[in-house]
């Protein structure tokens, strides 16, 4: 799971009005070398909840990200890699995301986050 | 030359998990016949509901070709074996999408809403009783319910939230469900309509529905009737000033 996708999660539990961003619970992160392409970045720029992709970078152990962004910072080269970097590249392989509210655990498995409710969070 | 669609030899199966058969042919052959639209509509995020063995999202992934880098893929399904298949088929074709264990979109609706350019969905629609629909397991893919429609209608207003102003949906569909009946509630929504692509097999006679969103559209004379035999009436049309 790249940390695009986990910025496009949160929690869908019954009665839950803060799901979003969701902790990550690490157990196994990779590396995956993926193309660079400028104007998707830039695209994405502006979906991306940047607080939350910093967060979630730092939990997985890459800390370049800085604090704060604003658009003017895609002419910088060196941004746009770190910001490619964070956002494709750092794979959560194992491990968990947590619903800030409930504490429920989605189980990340080979990468692949389970949403799936049980019957009575749905 | 490359392929511009996922190859049966290279794809991994699971015995709970739908193997690519006429209906996801008939999606990936409307999908490589409009490649060229797709192409031009540079999209920066593709999303599959429902992508059992990821034939479907893995030839989505190979038509875009190059144009691919500069698009984040997503693919969705109930079936926590489906997804570990597409996830297999994926990577026997050296290709990547994002997956999620969902029921369609839940936990992605909130932030990826007006975020999706293209969206495909080979739903279940075979008519069946209502308890069989939303079971775990292989009949998630095909189980449809009251005239195969139960989850068809629950993915509607989902994509219609999910995708951008740009976005397209191409949807399978049987005769049994009504299609022309899908296109009227869409266009409710201001969605244009065309049938790319109709197929009768032995068994079903599929259409697969491209929706786009048309201010223009309720503007429109009435839809198309489709009759039993597949056919239909007009020019399949279902369109306002812009026609994909």
């Amino acid at each position: 799971m790249r940390l695009l996708t986990h910025n496009m999660l949160s929690s869908n539990i019954k009665g839950v009005t803060n799901g979003f961003p969701l902790l990550i619970e690490v157990e196994k992160v990779v590396e995956k070398q993926v193309d660079f392409n400028e104007d998707f970045l830039r695209n994405m720029f502006a979906k991306i909840e940047w607080k939350a992709l910093v967060e979630a970078s730092r939990t997985m152990g890459y800390t370049e990200l800085p604090e704060n962004s604003e658009s003017s910072m895609l002419n910088s080269d060196e941004f746009l890699r770190k910001f490619h970097h964070a956002l494709l590249e750092l794979h959560l392989e194992e491990g968990a995301l947590v619903c800030p509210e409930t504490g429920r655990k989605f189980p990340v498995n080979k990468g692949i986050p389970n949403m799936l409710l049980h019957e009575d969070e749905v | 030359m490359l392929s511009r669609t996922a190859q049966i030899r290279l794809m991994s199966s699971h015995p709970e998990v739908y193997d690519p058969c006429d209906d996801s042919f008939a999606l990936v052959d409307a999908l490589l016949a409009d490649r060229a639209n797709l192409v031009e509509h540079h999209p920066s995020i593709c999303m599959e509901v429902g992508c059992g063995s990821g034939y479907v999202i893995t030839s989505l992934v190979l038509m875009l070709g190059e144009d691919s880098t500069g698009c984040h893929f997503i693919a969705t399904d109930i079936n926590p074996h489906a997804v570990g298949v597409t996830r297999k088929t994926m990577e026997a074709h050296g290709c990547h999408a994002e997956l999620v264990t969902t029921d369609i979109a839940s936990g992605l609706e909130m932030r990826l809403a007006g975020s999706v350019d293209v969206m495909v969905v080979n739903p279940p629609y075979v008519p069946t009783p209502e308890y069989e629909v939303g079971q775990f397991g292989i009949a998630s893919a095909w189980a449809g319910g009251e005239n195969g429609r139960s989850v068809i209608d629950k993915i509607l207003p989902v994509a219609d939230k999910l995708l951008s102003d740009k976005g397209w949906l191409y949807l399978v569909t049987l005769t049994a469900n009504n299609p022309s009946e899908i296109c009227l509630q869409m266009r409710k929504k201001g969605y244009a309509s065309r049938i790319v692509l109709q197929r009768s097999t032995e068994e079903e006679s599929l259409h697969i529905i491209k929706f786009w969103r048309d201010l223009d559209t309720q503007l429109e004379p009435p839809i198309p009737t489709i009759t039993p035999n597949g056919s239909s009436g007009g020019n399949g049309f279902l369109g306002g000033g812009r026609n994909y």
